[in-house]
């Protein structure tokens, strides 16, 4: 019953694919798309932490770190770039965004 | 150990049950609370595994602030919830399928399930290795010393992802009456005050 780099593999295996799975399902909610680009980010970083720990190095940890503010960072602007949509087209529908189609 | 399996066990359900929420949740405001929920558990899952400092900032960063601002944000937009479920069911086999060949390759790549020649083995030695020095400072000491310059761009990102945000939602409403200041300091006497010589007992 050792837990081992392959248990951490496998969780973090499964939060990326749900964070995918559900950019498919909600195709239609922009909230719900950003909610599952974090989910794969967390599972970026299990994986970051998992390999830095089980090998002793600490770098992955400090690129953990960086994750999370590329994370941070990108959670604001998406929301705020939400807030203005909404503010001028009155709903967060995705298909509705194709202005800039060529 | 035994208790350390259980620990992982349970922790590793909570998130990987939870991230489905997220993804299956009707509401919105269900969503980014199962998604606390799952942050939650990643950071005891890392606290399980030995990086504190990771697990700290991780409920620090996402559930102080990104959780939050996502909660603000789905309550501020009044969203119609009908109309973002449609095609939810159609695209499930699709998304199913995907999802499925996605994560056997995933895990078939990584050698967590049958017999591959990159063995977790190699990568991994045995077991987590115990640092001489706690988790916070070896981080502290790389993080200071060797990447001292990406610690510094990262601090520049947040900066311009702050002033982009506030550019971008800041809005000037028109026909709004505000003091402003600078001009009623500069206003002329002759605007303000008028001398008027009142002739005594003649009144205005």
């Amino acid at each position: 019953m050792v837990i081992g780099l392959g248990h951490y593999l496998f969780v973090a295996a499964v939060l990326f694919t749900l964070g995918i799975l559900g950019i498919f399902l909600n195709r239609k909610n922009v909230i719900v798309i950003l909610m599952c680009v974090e989910l794969m980010l967390l599972a970026v970083n299990i994986n970051l932490v998992a390999f830095s720990v089980f090998q002793g190095n600490v770098v992955g940890q400090v690129f953990a770190m960086l994750v999370l503010t590329v994370a941070a960072a990108e959670a604001a602007i998406g929301l705020a770039i939400l807030v203005v949509y909404f503010r001028i087209r009155g709903t967060i529908e995705v298909e509705d965004i194709n202005a800039m189609k060529g | 150990m035994i208790l350390q399996a259980l620990a992982f066990y349970v922790f590793a359900f909570v998130v990987m049950a939870s991230a489905a929420m997220v993804v299956v949740s009707r509401n919105p405001v269900y969503s980014v609370l199962f998604l606390i929920l799952a942050f939650f558990n990643a950071a005891a899952l890392f606290v399980l595994i030995g990086a504190e400092f990771i697990a700290m900032i991780l409920i620090i960063v996402y559930v102080g602030a990104v959780a939050v601002l996502f909660l603000f944000v789905v309550m501020m937009l009044d969203i119609n919830l009908t109309e973002l479920r449609e095609g939810f069911l159609k695209y499930l086999p699709v998304g199913a399928l995907i999802g499925l060949v996605l994560l056997a390759e995933i895990l078939l790549g990584l050698g967590v399930i049958g017999n591959t020649p990159t063995s977790l083995g190699a990568l991994a030695k045995a077991g987590p290795q115990v640092l001489a020095i706690d988790n916070t400072r070896a981080i502290g000491r790389v993080l200071y010393t060797q990447y001292f310059y990406l610690f510094q761009v990262a601090g520049l990102v947040l900066l311009v992802a702050m002033i982009g945000a506030i550019v971008l939602t800041l809005r000037t409403r028109p026909g709004v009456r505000r003091q402003r200041i600078s001009e009623q300091l500069y206003r002329p006497k002759g605007d303000a005050v008028t001398v008027v010589k009142v002739p005594t007992r003649g009144g205005v």
